[in-house]
């Protein structure tokens, strides 16, 4: 069974429609690349998987999404427990005003994690598959704050993987940062994906053609192709991917 | 004749000048004169000794603990009230009319002098609810009188935190309480405090309401059950009734002092405040 | 779990925030119930537009109070607005940034001297200083005016300067762009622009200044007859309160009252229009 289904999703911020009838199925263990220039949608359809878009007063959405089997919109769904489940790395790295020990533990702690031997376990855990540990084990009291930029991003994908989620969003999380930490990070998700399910928004088609095993292509809040990223890449079946790809627009 | 436009803005200028030279002048006149006053009086006797013959000799002692407990119950009274109030016209609502009542609530409170929240204070906590004069009818009262600041600072901090913030906390699964109290809260508290400050430096140098309320015994209070007296319902009684030209002085100057050391931390705080978050 | 607790949350909250407004109707409530009886059974005409004050005798006309308030507000104003908004432009306009800086906190700071410093300086050095080179008691109008517009200087000053500050540069530059000097742009476009707001200073300052209370107390004399000079010592509003509260009874007490009643619905006038005229600017500008 796929992870993620999606049936016809369309989604609107008051008057103005983001996403037009998408459909697809996200497979788990696995990397999905989403490409597409600024206002595709992509953003949009990334923050629907985890319900983050609830927190905007105009948001609307029609459709269905099915994270195994069950409809995420459906009124007992919490979106509090959603969000356990599909974690969320965003583009600027914004590590919460604490510690780094206090940024990873944020997550477990409202699980209900309390000892102090389970918490620090989860901490250099989640550091080390997000090839952080190694850099901070010395400084985990130290301000989240201090940190680097690509450092920054690492913490906050320690800091989701800390939750254990079955589902990791990463949202042009690469898009502020040098070759050498996009490098960890796209080597961290080749790595997880074999636990999680990794779902990477990027404007990067390059990052894409890299890291994912399938890629998605949006263009003004529709899907217009999706399939293998190899396949995607040599021989796009669409016209508009391949315009894309080239780089003739975008 | 035609004044050359330069020539005018000249005169003009001294003119704006001049009145701006009058006014510090004269706001730095009063505190200097009271100081100049006041301040030889003023010692460690003086402020930890009990008044004697009613005020004309002796210390204030009573007064300053007065002044500090006074206050003190307000902002345990107005915070909750008040960071409540921000936090639920800014994490838990849209601008509705219900927010709208809301504010003009609180605006229309900031702006009734404080003779009649005395009177309000002497009907309803002193007389109606029997608590008399004392530390906690004052403190009520004082509350009410600066809950509509508190609203205001702590609204205002909270806007200013990030919604980045908030953001990652609701994606790491955290509830709306959660977020509130774990981050934005901790972000917005120099801003809360700052207004905290300006609310105490308030009731410092409030007089008529605290008269009505909490009374004015030299007694040394015992609980907030027992009526006090503040340091400036004391300097007026001083004053008024011709007790102790020195000593009047001699409050006076402590309350100046107080308020103005108060008023520095809020804006000093304020200060820090801005500029981290820039 | 714990997650429907948040409705809770939202509930209790809500309650809290009707605390400013349930106080201020509680205050309300409260005020007009001591009061407005009494005003009814004494009639207005007994009232508002009597010249005697004699509790004793039964005698409950203010107007010599309203007059009072009234003249004492009126000279504070003509000393403390020109003086504000002159301090204001002057510190926005014509001085560096830094200057103001530094400026702006202190007036804010000297605010909060408490009122009764602002009486006790009225009465040791004004006073005085009115009885011998312009004769009369001292205590008297013309020292609760002067004494009154200092206050409310730093009320005037620090929304003028917000008010000056919030007008676009763009405003400014067009100005000098065609060749005017400063004086002419504040005079003519700046001032214009920023009129809502100084104009919602001065009310605020006179809201400020009919509601003071402990400063007046020892400064304007507290007699209670219609003022004929300046130099005449009077009793306003807010002082008759004050100083009869502490031990009026029955009928007299309810009196008070509808004094506080008078004074609370002048101030609620006064500061709906000053929030008329920021709201105003607000809407009237884009």
């Amino acid at each position: 069974m796929p992870k993620f289904t999606v049936q016809k999703l369309n989604t609107f911020y008051g008057k103005n429609q983001a996403l037009k009838s998408v459909t697809l199925d996200v497979e788990a263990n696995q990397i999905l690349g989403i490409i597409g220039p600024a206002g595709s949608g992509k953003t949009s359809f990334l923050r629907t998987l985890n319900r983050l878009n609830d927190l905007l007063p105009d948001f609307r959405m029609e459709g269905r999404i099915l994270l195994d089997g069950e409809d995420i919109y459906h009124p007992k769904m919490e979106p509090v427990m959603l969000r356990r489940r599909v974690g969320m790395v965003f583009a600027l790295p914004v590590p919460l005003p604490m510690s780094i020990y206090d940024n990873i533990v944020y997550g477990p702690r409202l699980t209900g994690v309390r000892q102090t031997s389970r918490l620090d376990e989860i901490v250099e855990k989640s550091l080390q598959s997000a090839f952080l540990w190694d850099e901070v084990k010395d400084r985990l009291n130290s301000s989240g704050l201090r940190l680097s930029g690509g450092q920054q991003q690492r913490l906050c994908l320690a800091r989701v993987l800390a939750l254990d989620p079955e589902v990791i969003l990463l949202d042009e999380p690469c898009s502020g940062l040098d070759p050498i930490s996009t490098a960890k990070i796209e080597e961290a998700l080749t790595v997880l994906k074999s636990a999680f399910t990794v779902i990477l928004v990027t404007n990067n088609t390059m990052q894409a053609s890299r890291v994912a095993d399938r890629t998605a292509f949006f263009l003004m809040g529709e899907l217009v192709e999706y399939g293998w990223t190899d396949k995607l890449f040599t021989h796009p079946d669409d016209d508009r991917t391949n315009s894309y790809i080239t780089g003739r627009f975008g | 004749m035609r004044i050359p436009p330069r020539f005018s803005q000249g005169i003009v200028v001294s003119i704006l000048g001049l009145a701006t030279l009058v006014t510090l002048s004269i706001l730095i006149f009063i505190i200097g004169f009271i100081l100049e006053k006041g301040l030889p009086v003023v010692g460690l006797g003086f402020l930890f000794t009990l008044p004697q013959d009613m005020g004309r000799a002796g210390g204030i002692f009573p007064t300053v603990v007065a002044s500090i407990l006074l206050p003190l119950i307000a902002v345990c009274i107005a915070v909750p009230l008040g960071v409540g109030t921000a936090v639920y016209l800014t994490e838990y609502t849209r601008e509705s009319a219900v927010t709208r009542i809301i504010r003009f609530g609180a605006d229309c409170l900031a702006g009734i002098p404080s003779i009649i929240f005395g009177l309000f204070g002497f009907i309803f906590f002193v007389t109606i609810l029997r608590m008399g004069w004392s530390l906690l009818s004052g403190g009520l009262t004082l509350a009410l009188m600066i809950l509509p600041t508190l609203i205001r600072t702590t609204e205002e901090a909270i806007k200013a935190v990030p919604n980045a913030y908030r953001e990652v906390s609701y994606s790491l699964g955290a509830t709306r309480l959660r977020t509130v109290w774990r981050v934005v809260l901790p972000n917005a508290l120099p801003g809360i405090v700052t207004g905290v400050m300006l609310g105490v430096g308030r009731s410092v140098g409030e007089t008529a309401a605290v008269i009505f309320t909490a009374g004015s015994s030299l007694r040394l209070p015992s609980s907030i059950f027992d009526s006090a007296r503040t340091m400036s319902v004391h300097f007026y009684i001083l004053a008024r009734e011709g007790i102790s030209t020195e000593n009047a002085y001699g409050t006076a100057a402590v309350l100046i002092l107080s308020v103005l050391a108060i008023n520095a931390v809020a804006y000093g705080l304020m200060n820090r405040f801005i500029r981290r978050r820039s | 779990m714990r997650l429907s607790g948040e409705k809770w949350v939202q509930r209790a909250l809500f309650a809290v925030s009707f605390s400013a407004i349930g106080g201020l109707l509680l205050i309300a409530l409260f005020i007009l119930k001591e009061g407005l009886p009494f005003i009814f059974n004494v009639g207005i005409e007994n009232f508002l537009f009597a010249k005697k004050w004699e509790p004793q005798a039964g005698l409950f006309g203010i107007l010599p109070m309203i007059v009072a308030s009234l003249w004492v507000t009126a000279g504070a104003m003509i000393m403390g607005a020109p003086l504000g908004v002159a301090g204001a432009v002057f510190l926005v306009e014509f001085t560096p940034k830094s200057v103001m800086r530094v400026i702006k906190p202190t007036i804010e700071l000297l605010a909060g001297i408490p009122s009764v410093v602002y009486g006790f300086i009225g009465v040791m050095v004004l006073a005085p200083l009115i009885r011998s080179h312009l004769g009369g008691p001292g205590l008297s109008v013309l020292a609760a005016s002067l004494i009154l517009g200092v206050m409310i200087l730093p009320t005037v000053i620090s929304i003028s300067i917000d008010a000056i500050t919030a007008v676009p540069n763009s405003y400014r530059e067009g100005s000098f762009a065609l060749g005017a000097t400063r004086w002419q742009t504040v005079r003519m476009v700046v001032l214009k622009a920023a009129r809502s707001g100084i104009v919602a200073s001065i009310i605020l300052g006179m809201g400020r200044a009919i509601g003071e209370t402990m400063a007046v107390i020892m400064v304007a004399g507290n007699a209670v007859k219609i003022p004929h000079s300046s130099l005449d010592s009077v009793r306003t509003l807010t002082a008759n309160i004050a100083l009869e509260m502490g031990y009026a009874t029955g009928l007299h007490r309810q009196a008070l009252f509808a004094t506080g009643v008078v004074l609370f619905v002048v101030i609620m006038i006064l500061n709906s229009a000053a929030s008329a005229m920021v709201k105003n600017r607000m809407g009237g500008r884009k």
